[in-house]
């Protein structure tokens, strides 16, 4: 389906077509969730750049200050931009049906986003954006083709401009997109631009799955105690069995 | 249980005995009314079990242990999950997320799922090694055999609950196995989903029978397999009776503890040992060392790299959109391998119900006399090795996106799954095997 | 029941110490059952406080808002209401607020933060039901007090400041939510100064 769409794209532009499968390997998001400051930044952005068009449903905003280390009075000055109440949803006021006829899809809900991709995902596409012209908003993704959305973060990153690899595939040579490089028009360098990615990426892993930290607290604890009782469990089970053997 | 009368044994003062007059007042007066103390002694203080168990025998109370955090797990999970197609999804998010320790119910519940199958399949294993299932166990085994499908069905039926695409779609591809039935497959589809397509009214008639009705088959056939296990003793590692005619036990060979009558006035008794405390310490030991694998998991990685919890499925459920592929939890993968193996659709289906069929028809497939895989051939031993390495190849191209490689694996494997019982039958009847010992080894 | 030949001091220590730190476990691994019992995410954050504007309350009017599902008054008392209250204090149960039914910032014979302004929880402190307020006509049940709040259930009867008469089911004076006046016409209830 997606390579004869491709085909046909070929065919109408030959001049700047590549068949671009997500055949790019991830790039490793290398996130750290305790990195509070890491995660506020993700959730500023996603708050500026990301909440317009895509929600977080089941993500409560004042769960996720209290959880990233942000007082509560200053997330709700500074991160909460509409009406909201910080215990309610990360919502926005997009609906369905306008959503689903500018973009042609409604845009998904993120809440869970890290958890049916990955992180390393969510990272590699956020670097992956190019500019290609035949597209609605004038850009493309190496690792999701056909993207049906704009670079939201194009001022940070500046535009970037696809590198493309003669490959033969099935015995035809194809153009390819392996990679990106921006036309530095951006307010960011590379190396800020990779960090706020990986900020943002961190934010999303960890609405993904804000127990994740407690749930590691806990659990070695558990696994503690539970050596403890297996030892002692070992030595009942061996005082009694001197009885058999 | 077990600390209770630990106490009472091991603690033999003065002092002691003065409060268990009270204890046992209390005792005498519900002995008068219910059989407490018979029942106790009979089954578990004077039940004789052979004394050389293994490993492999702790996986029948872990069995146990699982499913008692199964039901537990799944009542509290109750509730709060709100089962219909508009807030299946958002529920599953609220007990993640808004319920104190919601997150950890949940994990609990979602990687107890898999132990159970864990457990379970390691458990027939063992019946498979030491011939468990062999004269006079065959309706012991098919009363686990049972307890195998409605453990299928439950965990299918659970699966749907969360309103993911894995559950949707997995719910479609396996209701839709049954329209391979001539005649009636599509009416019977249609009036297992109670719609056109999987709805709302398919996730609440699968809510009930995974909390209600097959929660109490479960019990039940729980209680029939340990009464028939009861009822004919256990088998062991070395596949020989403990019990022996009456009589012919010479005296200084009968064993220093005291069993039930019911089990010593028409048998002799040899190698045996009491329950409890025996097993009972060692059971705790088990769970001990398998709660530390288990917790490992709850806590550290509850999806298991998505063969607990796939990813697909923390997406709501969308009936216009397929995820790219499409495969049951890790437990179904070596039966659906068996299913997809065959370019046929009601074959296919045939294939994958004569699959656990066979293992049903073990007791009588298997025409040997000696039950240990310690005694028999080496034939035996291959076959039985042979079927170990089918089924992980099995359970490996389910969870695959199917390949022509896989698939021409998956059909190798279906012949070579179908083989073990072929082949069992053949040289079982005339089996070289080597003698039996007279008493159970170490 | 004793089917164990050997018995010792070391057998007698390991069953008990294995048997203490199993029960520790089984108690451990019972607070998050229990522990899920409490109100969850979405119950605090529809029971977080309650923004009232009583700009436009009149003196002898009652307002009544929900907060955490339960009915609460915002009432403009009139001087004649506030004088009434000093007549009758001999026939209240408490009539000094001892029982711990309000903050410290509310324990005065007003029973509130601001004379004229009465905020209380409208549920009666005997079984549940919410008292009717009788602007004028509770001289029928209070022979001299022209004002207060009378339970249709059982007929206990409270003064303008929530505080129960004697001889009526009800044991204690009506429950003060924390409240904190943010300016001079809003109310937040739910939440006390300093406390989040």
């Amino acid at each position: 389906m997606m390579k004869k769409l491709l085909i046909g794209l070929f065919a109408l532009l030959p001049t700047f077509a590549m068949a671009a499968g997500p055949s790019m390997p991830l790039m490793d998001a290398n996130i750290d969730l305790r990195d509070n400051a890491s995660l506020q930044r993700g959730a500023k952005l996603f708050m500026n750049y990301c909440l317009g068009c895509h929600q977080m449903q089941y993500q409560r905003y004042e769960r996720t200050f209290r959880d990233i280390g942000i007082p509560v009075e200053i997330g709700k000055e500074t991160l909460i931009f509409d009406d909201s109440k910080v215990g309610s949803h990360i919502l926005n006021a997009m609906s369905k049906e306008d959503a689903a006829k500018w973009f042609g899809a409604a845009p998904p809900d993120l809440t869970l986003i890290s958890r049916v991709k990955s992180p390393d995902y969510i990272y590699t596409y956020l670097k992956s954006f190019y500019k290609d012209e035949s597209r609605p908003f004038g850009v493309n993704n190496v690792v999701f083709p056909l993207v049906g959305m704009p670079h939201v973060l194009q001022e940070l990153q500046g535009l970037p401009m696809p590198i493309t690899e003669e490959v033969v595939e099935g015995g035809e040579t194809v153009t390819k997109v392996v990679g990106v490089e921006t036309d530095g028009s951006g307010e960011m360098s590379d190396d800020e631009y990779d960090q706020a990615a990986r900020d943002l990426t961190n934010f999303l892993a960890y609405v993904g799955e804000p127990s994740r930290l407690e749930s590691e607290a806990i659990g070695i604890k558990v696994l503690g105690f539970l050596v403890i009782f297996f030892i002692l469990a070992f030595f009942l089970k061996k005082e009694y069995w001197r009885d058999v053997h | 249980m077990t600390s209770k009368y630990e106490e009472q044994t091991t603690m033999g003062d003065n002092t002691e005995a003065k409060s268990g007059g009270v204890v046992s007042s209390v005792v005498n007066w519900i002995d008068d009314r219910i059989p407490m103390t018979r029942v106790w002694n009979m089954h578990i203080a004077q039940y004789p079990a052979p004394k050389n168990f293994n490993f492999w025998y702790l996986f029948g109370s872990l069995a146990i242990l699982v499913l008692v955090n199964q039901i537990v797990t799944g009542i509290w999970l109750t509730m709060n999950f709100v089962p219909s197609a508009e807030g299946a999804f958002a529920s599953v998010e609220y007990i993640m997320r808004d319920v104190e320790y919601g997150w950890l119910l949940r994990y609990l519940h979602s990687t107890g799922a898999s132990a159970f199958f864990v457990v379970v399949y390691l458990h027939m294993f063992r019946g498979m090694i030491y011939g468990s299932y062999q004269k006079p166990r065959e309706l012991l085994w098919l009363f686990g055999m049972l307890i195998f499908l409605a453990l299928m069905a439950e965990a299918f039926m659970g699966y749907l609950l969360p309103w993911g695409q894995m559950s949707f779609w997995g719910a479609q591809v396996i209701i839709s196995l049954f329209g391979a039935i001539p005649v009636i497959g599509e009416d019977l589809t249609q009036w297992i989903r109670g719609d056109y397509v999987i709805s709302g009214a398919t996730l609440n008639r699968f809510f009930a029978l995974h909390v209600i009705a097959l929660p109490l088959v479960l019990v039940i056939l729980v209680f029939l397999h340990i009464v028939a296990l009861h009822e004919v003793g256990s088998n062991n590692p070395d596949g020989i009776e403990i019990k022996r005619k009456k009589g012919s036990v010479a005296e200084e060979d009968k064993p220093k503890f005291k069993f039930h009558e019911y089990y010593t006035n028409k048998k002799d008794v040899v190698d045996a040992i009491p329950f409890h405390p025996y097993y009972t310490v060692k059971d705790v030991l088990g769970v001990a060392g398998f709660l530390i694998l288990f917790c490992w998991v709850v806590f550290f990685m509850p999806e298991m790299n998505g063969f607990f919890l796939e990813a697909p499925n923390f997406e709501a459920a969308n009936p216009l959109k397929t995820p790219e592929h499409i495969f049951p939890v890790w437990y179904f993968t070596p039966f659906y391998a068996i299913l997809r193996a065959i370019p046929d659709k009601l074959a296919g289906v045939v294939a994958m119900g004569a699959s656990i069929v066979m293992l049903a028809l073990l007791p009588w497939l298997d025409r040997g006399k000696v039950r240990s895989i310690r005694y028999r051939s080496i034939w035996h031993k291959l076959n039985i090795a042979q079927f170990v390495v089918t089924f992980l190849i099995l359970g490996w191209a389910g969870a695959t996106p199917q390949t022509v490689f896989s698939t021409i694996l998956s059909q190798i494997c279906t012949v070579t799954y179908f083989m073990f019982f072929v082949l069992l039958y053949v040289y079982s009847k005339n089996e070289v095997t080597k003698p039996l010992p007279t008493r159970l080894t170490k | 029941m004793s089917n164990a030949p050997v018995d010792n001091s070391r057998r007698r220590f390991l069953t008990i110490a294995t048997s203490v730190v199993g029960g520790v476990g089984a108690a451990g691994a019972a607070v998050p059952f229990i522990a899920s019992w409490n109100p969850s995410e979405r119950a605090k954050s529809a029971g977080a406080p309650v923004e009232v504007d009583i700009s436009k309350l009149e003196p002898g009017q009652l307002i009544r808002v929900e907060w955490r599902g339960k009915p609460v008054w915002v009432i403009y008392r009139t001087p004649k209401m506030l004088e009434q209250m000093k007549q009758h204090e001999d026939q209240l149960r408490d009539p000094n607020s001892d029982e711990a039914q309000q903050l410290e910032s509310a324990k005065n014979s007003y029973r509130s933060k601001r004379e004229e302004i009465f905020v209380a929880v409208g549920i009666c402190t005997h079984l549940g039901c919410s008292p009717t307020f009788m602007n004028g006509g509770f001289g029928e049940k209070v022979e001299g007090t022209a004002d207060g709040f009378f339970c249709p259930c059982h007929g206990s009867k409270f003064d303008m400041a929530g505080r129960v008469f004697q001889n009526v089911p009800a044991p204690l004076n009506l429950e003060i939510p924390p409240y904190v006046f943010l300016d001079d016409t809003t109310i937040l209830v739910g939440e006390e100064e300093g406390v989040a």
